[in-house]
């Protein structure tokens, strides 16, 4: 990763949106361990929060170079407060039962293999970099989440009903990773970031195919919770950041 | 007992009963059926038994084992087979299966002059 590039703050807050969503979904997936339904998914879902830590440690460092204020992967995670970060709220959602962090699963990786697709083409060498590790780490997430949905939603009479209701209680937040603005349009006119327009397609053309499998109705909401890219977060957020960061906070500079 | 197919590799630790035994009917995840699973570690060697696991069907079972066997990299190719659709020999009949090689040294490739250029046999 270079870190000879230029300040560029457009280029480090980008960075930090990546890096929260998979921080916050990494620490939420953690949640299952030793809880899952069997041994063998406990495994699973560790593999993929790990993936998803090895992306953020990547994003947030990454972040801290471009931002330029010396600050480490460490002090982005452990030292902002809630309305600091900048992750999605679908990504902080509590995860409910297994078939709610399927569906959650679901509609975020189809969201992330796209748009890790699009990054491994962008201007900033050091996204272009994560992407190519990061575009087969999220085909296999989606790839566990697509085959779970399939089997909790054409299973049995109690899983479908529990797979539709996780579908429904987080179906609403997906939006908000296909939200635009100032900062994100001009990254996507420089080449730097993924254009949310385009991702969108994608990620409802693989998203319904799944569905449909599933025997799983696409939810139709109105509703559209938004502000995670502003740092505005769900109840559940600073519950799960109080956990994350306790440690560190508690021990600053502590080594193992 | 003699006959071989009612013994299962079950469990990966060679040749259980299958008979007058109790099986778990009970809920997730003992309702799944047992799966062994065989890892091949890199091009040219043999698949070779790494554990075995449960799952609800094969392509849960090839997954769950890309999970639990090969997180390390261990692999580049993974089979799995259903614990009850592996047919394990006896333990009763080791001593009819496998003593009668145990005299017969001259099953060995050692009658061999190996020539000293020869590095890698």
């Amino acid at each position: 990763m270079s870190t000879t590039a230029a300040v560029d703050l457009d280029v480090a807050q980008y960075c930090l949106r990546l890096g929260d969503d998979a921080l916050v979904l990494a620490q939420r997936l953690s949640e299952w361990s030793a809880r899952s339904p069997q041994l063998e998914e406990d495994v699973a879902l560790m593999n993929v929060a790990l993936d998803l830590l090895g992306q953020a440690r990547n994003l947030l460092t990454l972040a801290g170079d471009r931002e330029g204020r010396g600050r480490s992967e460490d002090d982005l995670a452990f030292l902002r407060d809630e309305t600091d970060f900048v992750n999605a709220q679908i990504v902080e959602l509590d995860n409910g039962d297994f078939g709610q962090t399927m569906a959650r699963q679901l509609l975020v990786s189809a969201y992330h293999l796209p748009l890790w697709q699009a990054l491994a083409s962008s201007a900033d060498e050091g996204l272009a970099g994560i992407a190519g590790k990061a575009v087969k780490e999220v085909a296999y997430h989606l790839d566990h989440a697509r085959s779970w949905l399939v089997r909790l939603g054409d299973g049995t009479e109690e899983s479908h009903r529990r797979a539709q209701a996780g579908l429904d209680a987080v179906w609403p937040y997906a939006a908000e990773l296909f939200e635009t603005d100032e900062l994100l349009s001009g990254l996507v006119e420089r080449g730097v970031a993924a254009d949310p327009a385009r991702l969108e397609p994608q990620w409802r053309a693989t998203v319904e195919a799944v569905l449909a499998e599933a025997t799983l109705k696409v939810p139709e909401t109105t509703w559209r919770p938004s502000g995670g890219r502003r740092g505005q977060h769900t109840e559940a957020f600073g519950y799960l950041l109080a956990e994350m960061q306790h440690l560190h906070r508690s021990h600053p500079g502590g080594r193992w | 007992m003699t006959e071989g197919s009612s013994f299962t590799s079950a469990g990966g630790h060679g040749a259980v009963p299958t008979t007058d035994v109790p099986v778990d009917e009970g809920g997730f995840p003992g309702s799944q059926p047992l799966w062994e699973v065989f890892v091949r570690s890199k091009r040219g060697l043999s698949h070779t038994h790494a554990g075995s696991l449960h799952a609800p069907d094969a392509h849960m079972a090839l997954r769950n084992a890309r999970d639990l066997y090969t997180r390390r990299q261990e692999g580049v190719s993974i089979w799995v087979v259903r614990a009850a659709d592996v047919v394990a020999s006896s333990p009763d009949e080791k001593d009819a299966f496998f003593d009668p090689a145990g005299d017969k040294p001259y099953r060995h490739p050692t009658f061999y002059e190996v020539p000293a250029e020869v590095k890698n046999l």
